[in-house]
């Protein structure tokens, strides 16, 4: 559904994307997680026709996003980081208009909004103005309208900005049932890690290069058995001590020395009683994203 | 409304403190329409970045009928200020006939879409609302002023008449002194008609054109 081959894009000397690529296939709720500046918003401008690259290519729906932006743009449902809906109007009026951009009009936009509303759950908020409706609401406004000309791909840039926990849930679930009952295909770009989590695939971009790729649980069991995460005063002395010690390859970052690890626990209680005195606070995790993003780049992500 | 106020205010300052209220009623008018003119094109770099604008630039609707709805609905709006203004035309000594508001409103018209045009094609390069002052206070407000709306070309000198020359708004101005009936309507009236239309043509294919340019830096 999506294609994108050695895709570069330079805003003058800086290089936002270097040869990125990656496939999405049909149906896939695919994420593009990463550092705010790591890329993610030129790869969706891109994506979204809203800009030309400067090097490589990208195809979505079949149609390429430079040669063929017309094709793609009628293809395409785009849910944007920032508001784009007018808030003087109602959600019904700006519906419409969407509508109308697309070429709809008559009893097939009407039961094509009739249908969105009812399937993010805004009917009986169809009279209300946008200014009226909090955050959450006015995102699944934002994805009804994308969602009027049936796309076969919805892209969506950070669509969970600003949203409280609750509402990026909400939102989540929603985003899963379009994909089961709509049959389109997502992708998302994030910064967000749980939100990266509840996608099928992801890639993980850092400085406008793709580091990893692959299923969120792929993803975390290339990290294997534990990552143990050792507070003291003095990082790096403990980094020095516990690569000679125990031969172990730590990474230190924030104040915090993490290790990657099989039987955390007993490691814990090894390197408790090895270094007395020096290890204020000890945490025992499963692998998470976050610890797949700090191996690959040595940088964390939010 | 507020945007005949300040217009208003400066004509009436100026016209009767040189006791020539008829002498500077066509530039007060055209001050109105460009007000009016540059505050609804400015909105193209908020609503860019955060509005309605964004939907419609990965929509398949062409660029084009963005560009002449934009355009059009801001002209409309120019105009109607414009035509406001012409409320306060009896005190120009300018006293308008039925079948004489038909020229005079099809000129603010000319205008106001020139003008509107002009403002597009501004806001549209614009990063910031910030930028956009700074050319209004640099390039739109000079431009107006010498246009003949604060002295006209008659005993105007050297370097300054020759920008006025080459000013469209010169001729926008002397447009509406012709239709109004008011002193100092040079250059003749076909000459004014044809640059202000002229004016307005090219500016709104410039639009069209920058609108539907694909860019390596985003739109939004």
């Amino acid at each position: 559904m999506i294609q994108v081959d050695n895709l570069t894009h330079r805003y003058g000397d800086r290089t936002a994307l270097d040869g990125v690529a990656f496939a999405v296939r049909k149906g896939e709720i695919f994420g593009l997680l990463g550092p705010n500046g790591g890329g993610k918003s030129t790869l969706f401008r891109i994506l979204s026709t809203m800009m030309v690259p400067t090097g490589g290519r990208a195809s979505v729906a079949g149609f390429d996003v430079v040669k063929n932006a017309a094709e793609v743009r009628r293809h395409v449902g785009v849910v944007f980081q920032t508001q784009s809906l007018d808030k003087a109007l109602t959600v019904e009026e700006n519906l419409r208009s969407q509508g109308h951009l697309h070429g709809l009009s008559g009893l097939t936009l009407t039961e094509r909004m009739e249908h969105a509303m009812q399937r993010l759950g805004l009917l009986d908020r169809r009279k209300d103005l946008v200014e009226s409706l909090s955050g959450g609401l006015r995102r699944r406004v934002e994805i009804a309208k994308a969602l009027l000309h049936r796309p076969e791909v919805l892209l969506m840039d950070e669509a969970s900005t600003g949203l409280d926990p609750a509402a990026r849930r909400d939102l989540s679930r929603h985003v899963e049932s379009l994909r089961e009952h709509e049959r389109v295909t997502i992708l998302l770009t994030t910064h967000i890690l749980e939100e990266a989590a509840r996608c099928d695939r992801l890639v993980l971009l850092h400085q406008g290069k793709i580091v990893a790729e692959g299923s969120p649980r792929d993803l975390c069991s290339r990290i294997g058995g534990d990552v143990v995460v050792l507070e003291t005063a003095d990082t790096a002395a403990l980094a020095g001590k516990l690569r000679e010690r125990f031969g172990l390859q730590p990474s230190v970052m924030d104040g915090q020395v993490r290790v990657e690890i099989e039987n955390g626990h007993r490691f814990i209680t090894e390197a408790v009683e090895a270094f007395p005195g020096a290890i204020e606070a000890v945490s025992l995790h499963k692998p998470t994203l976050e610890d797949v993003f700090v191996r690959e780049t040595g940088a964390a992500i939010e | 409304m507020g945007v005949v106020a300040s217009p208003l205010v400066f004509w009436l300052l100026i016209g009767y403190g040189s006791n020539d209220l008829a002498r500077f009623y066509s530039g007060a008018l055209v001050l109105t329409v460009m007000f009016s003119a540059i505050f609804s094109t400015i909105s193209i770099i908020e609503d860019r970045r955060e509005g309605f604008l964004l939907s419609m630039l990965v929509s398949p609707a062409p660029r084009t009928s963005m560009v002449l709805g934009k355009i059009l609905g801001a002209a409309t709006l120019a105009w109607i200020q414009g035509l406001t203004f012409l409320a306060f035309a009896p005190l120009a000594g300018v006293s308008i006939g039925m079948l004489e508001l038909i020229p005079v409103a099809a000129s603010i018209f000319l205008i106001s879409f020139t003008l509107t045009g002009l403002g597009f094609v501004i806001a549209w390069r614009m990063n910031s609302t910030a930028g956009f002052h700074g050319i209004m206070n640099l390039l739109l407000v000079p431009m107006w002023m010498v246009s003949g709306s604060l002295f006209p070309m008659a005993t105007a000198h050297g370097w300054v008449k020759a920008i006025m020359w080459v000013n469209p708004l010169t001729y926008s101005i002397s447009l509406l002194n012709h239709t109004l009936e008011l002193p100092n309507a040079f250059p003749g009236a076909m000459p004014s008609l044809f640059v202000t239309a002229a004016f307005g043509l090219v500016l709104l294919l410039a639009s069209g054109m920058m609108a539907a340019q694909k860019a390596t830096r985003s739109a939004a």
